[in-house]
């Protein structure tokens, strides 16, 4: 596995005896190339990997909903009462402005506006200035969900009524700061206490569990069933090869929908094979039945029907993988000793496990651990195929439900924070076999 | 003939290659030409353990092609006698020649199973290798067939179900032939439907420009990185690059919620260049994990000579390490061309507009009621064709770009 031979001191990487004495100009000079072409990496990485792993966090103790996340607003219009298009008549000119937002207030509301040449402002009003043709406003504060009017009145000369334009022409702007839900100072431990309270969240956890370990494994073991069958050449088989990846190279969509009509309870082609072969005796809800009673030896015992299918869809599709990496590595197994253990008179299942299965373990071992972690982070397969429902909700595709199906982004983010800490340990367990890898 | 375990296992593969064989048929016909067959799964596992019998009367040495043709024959007989006459439950009169083909693709497909798993194995008490060599060449076999089953069926199903329409759908599930005779307007309907009603000709061009500028900025982004951890010396280079995967670990519906929140405050959220921001940021890492591999690889020789001729940094990285490099480059933007055209999370997400939907978006965009399930998969097949031919015709590249240093999924 590639993996680990990135935590080899590379060659380039000799001890440099410069650090003791100071690295000399020609090193500090590579040092700084080196940091420069690599500042880019660094910086998107930061601030869409990083940056947003840590702000988890910080949303995770913030009472914030998805409509918090349009600030409030002032908003503004502008009308005009009377006829400003007859010289020397009075006519008003409104500001009508209102807080976008029911919860947020907004201060220092500042509103800027220019008047057409030619009218006069008779009467600022209480908060208006005027100065030339240039209005501004400015309101100490605007609580949520109020609103209120700013009336000027103005006249016009001669010059203006002979070609008047509507004041109205000119688009007011305004300006106010409003408090950010999600920069302020409030904090609340209630999103964690939602989520760990409800009994779903361990169900939950089971689920991820189960998914993550039964998806792995299928995949792993079908990835092995289908490279010992490619290990041998034959005409065709760079063929086979190709065609056994489809489903990995696929869309993830494409895939998924098509299994939910292949296996749609009422005019799926898979129900209607199976009603035909005389297996089943109705449609069978694949992707909607939480559980399917099945009598074993007289006990009857609740197998999850929903969540085996979405597991079967992800064996499904990740065997591809597996199939790949352990093919790769089998190639590279010395047929010597595969001769030898012929001669020995090894039957063809004894090579297998004697010779195979241990020179491949190293592979296996990686490839489950990190199909583990990929499984355990996935979203698009579950959420398409069955949204969560019929007890398929992951710990992932709970994030999405608290977050945006039920609009608390603090609670999504929660259960975030919960996958990130899971991962953490995950993430040990990794470090630690990468270093007996090594040894 | 003796009798041993030879012949049991014979007839055990025999009736594993009659019963796959019959019922593969069977729904193959079904779904092909459309006709109700249901085929008699006890009548074709008979057949395949005559047809073992048959080959096993003789001495592995002595099976002559007219034995094999008298196995051949004998398929054909006993399914006949057991489903009297009716081997997929349908009347003989009914699309007659269609049945015949049947009968005679299972024949010959059970004979030639059972000639390959028996070829060198005789009828009576077999030594423990020869046991295992039935048992391998059975499991190997019945892989082939299962592997090819579940990948070939949902493709099969999706382009032909994209080219039905609804009520021929509801009517019989199972029917998926195809009337040819109906002209190339009305069998595309739904293509034609999805590229004129649905925006689908925009979707696909949004998501080729997604897709492009993707490969270009993590490119862009990669090729420097991956050749300062490769070749200069600095401090924590070895952290690093044993840390770059790490990035690889992290779930995206983790990065999801802060997108979320900062890309709307920032007025990114509902637009291509916000997508040009995430997408690189995921695939950036992988590429230079997989680049700075490469870069190792070649020999540094070479660009030590290209700088004493005064050439600077960054024109040996242009015009030595580069094109050195090129089957790597080759891999890896095929690599990340893949996970742009496939991403859906962010895609879905992000976008409102369906002016900038892209293909994944579009394509869940189509999963509702209102719109007939063809269209569905006719989207899904307009998401998926692309990026198969992409990977069937540079499948070497492809291949090893997916295991070079990647197995993200």
């Amino acid at each position: 596995m590639t993996m680990s031979r990135t935590t080899k001191t590379s060659p380039a990487t000799a001890p440099p005896n410069g650090r003791k004495t100071g690295l000399g100009p020609m090193a500090r000079r590579e040092a700084r190339l080196a940091l420069w072409m690599l500042a880019p990496t660094f910086l998107i990485v930061m601030g869409i990997v990083l940056f947003p792993l840590l702000a988890n966090f910080w949303i995770s103790v913030k009472p914030v909903t998805l409509s918090d996340l349009r600030p409030p607003t002032p908003v503004v219009s502008e009308r005009v009462r009377g006829d400003f298009d007859v010289a020397g008549q009075e006519f008003e000119i409104q500001y009508r402005m209102r807080n976008s937002s029911r919860k947020g207030d907004i201060t220092d509301v500042v509103l800027t506006d220019t008047l057409p040449a030619g009218i006069t402002v008779i009467d600022p009003g209480d908060v208006c200035t005027v100065t030339g043709a240039a209005v501004r406003c400015a309101l100490d504060g605007l609580p949520a969900g109020e609103r209120t009017r700013l009336k000027m009145t103005a006249v016009a000369d001669e010059t203006f009524a002979a070609n008047p334009v509507s004041p109205r022409d000119s688009e007011p702007t305004v300006t106010g700061t409003a408090e950010n839900i999600l920069t302020n100072n409030e904090f609340t431990l209630e999103n964690f206490a939602r989520i760990f309270d409800s009994r779903e969240f361990w169900s939950v956890l089971w689920v991820t569990i189960a998914y993550t370990v039964f998806g792995t494994l299928g995949a792993l073991v079908l990835g092995l069933f289908a490279a010992q069958m490619l290990n041998k050449p034959f005409a065709g088989r760079s063929i086979i090869r190709g065609l056994f990846l489809f489903p990995y190279v696929a869309p993830v969509i494409a895939v998924a929908f098509t299994w939910v009509i292949l296996l749609d309870p009422f005019n799926g082609t898979f129900n209607a094979i199976l009603q035909r072969m005389n297996i089943a005796d109705e449609g069978v809800n694949f992707f909607g039945q939480r559980d399917i009673p099945i009598d074993v030896f007289g006990l009857t015992i609740d197998f999850p029907l929903a969540l085996a299918t979405v597991i079967a869809f992800e064996a499904w599709r990740y065997f591809p993988l597996s199939f790949l990496f352990i093919l790769a590595r089998m190639q590279s197994i010395s047929s010597d000793m595969y001769e030898a253990a012929e001669v020995d008179g090894a039957t063809p299942l004894q090579q297998f496990w004697h010779i195979s299965l241990p020179q491949l373990l190293g592979i296996l071992s990686t490839l489950f651990l990190l199909r583990f972690i990929w499984t355990f982070n996935k979203f698009d397969d579950i959420f398409l195929l069955t949204g969560g429902a019929a007890g398929t909700r992951t710990l992932t595709v709970d994030v999405y439900e608290q977050g945006f199906a039920l609009s608390n982004l603090g609670a999504g983010a929660a259960v975030a924070v919960a996958i990130f800490i899971l991962l953490l340990v995950f993430a040990v367990f990794y470090f630690k076999f990468v270093h007996r890898e090594d040894s | 003939m003796r009798i041993g375990t030879g012949l049991l296992l014979g007839l055990l593969t025999g009736l594993l290659w009659g019963t796959i064989a019959v019922a593969l048929t069977g729904i193959s016909l079904t779904l092909i030409t459309g006709l109700p067959a249901t085929p008699i799964i006890s009548a074709g596992a008979l057949g395949g353990a005559v047809n073992a019998a048959i080959i096993m009367l003789r001495a592995p040495a002595d099976r002559t092609p007219g034995l094999y043709l008298v196995a051949f024959a004998g398929v054909i007989v006993s399914m006949m006698l057991v489903s009297f006459g009716a081997p997929f439950s349908l009347a003989l009169s009914e699309s007659s020649l269609i049945q015949a083909f049947g009968v005679g693709l299972i024949a010959l497909a059970v004979t030639f199973a059972n000639r390959a798993v028996l070829i060198d194995i005789q009828s009576g008490m077999l030594k423990r290798y020869a046991i295992d060599l039935v048992i391998v060449r059975t499991l190997k076999g019945f892989g082939f067939v299962f592997f090819s089953v579940i990948v070939i069926l949902p493709f099969y199903v999706m382009v032909m179900t994209s080219l039905k329409n609804q009520q021929d759908l509801f009517l019989n599930p199972l029917d998926l032939s195809i009337d040819l005779t109906q002209g190339a307007a009305s069998l595309f309907d739904s293509y034609v439907e999805l590229f004129t009603k649905f925006n689908f000709g925009r979707f696909l061009l949004i998501s080729t420009i997604v897709s492009v500028c993707t490969v270009v900025i993590t490119l862009a982004f990669s090729i420097p990185g991956a050749y300062a951890v490769a070749r200069l010396k600095f401090p924590g280079q070895t952290v690093l690059s044993s840390s770059i995967l790490l990035i690889y670990l992290v779930p995206m519906i983790v990065l999801v919620i802060p997108l979320y929140a900062v890309f709307s405050q920032l007025g990114l959220r509902n637009t291509v260049v916000g997508l040009l921001i995430v997408y690189p940021a995921t695939t950036v890492p992988v590429a230079l994990y997989m680049l700075q591999g490469y870069f190792r690889g070649l020999p540094a020789e070479l660009e030590e000579a290209g700088l004493m001729d005064g050439l600077s940094r960054f024109g040996v990285i242009w015009k030595i390490t580069l094109p050195l490099a090129l089957p790597a480059l080759a891999s890896v933007s095929l690599y990340v061309f893949m996970i742009a055209w496939n991403e859906f999370l962010f895609a879905f997400m992000f976008l409102d507009d369906p002016d900038i939907f892209t293909l994944s978006r579009g394509v869940v965009s189509l999963n509702s009621s209102e719109v007939p399930r063809q269209h569905l998969m006719a989207g899904a097949v307009i998401a998926t064709v692309p990026i198969l031919v992409i990977f069937l015709w540079f499948e070497r590249f492809l291949v090893q770009g997916l295991t070079a240093g990647s197995v993200k999924g």
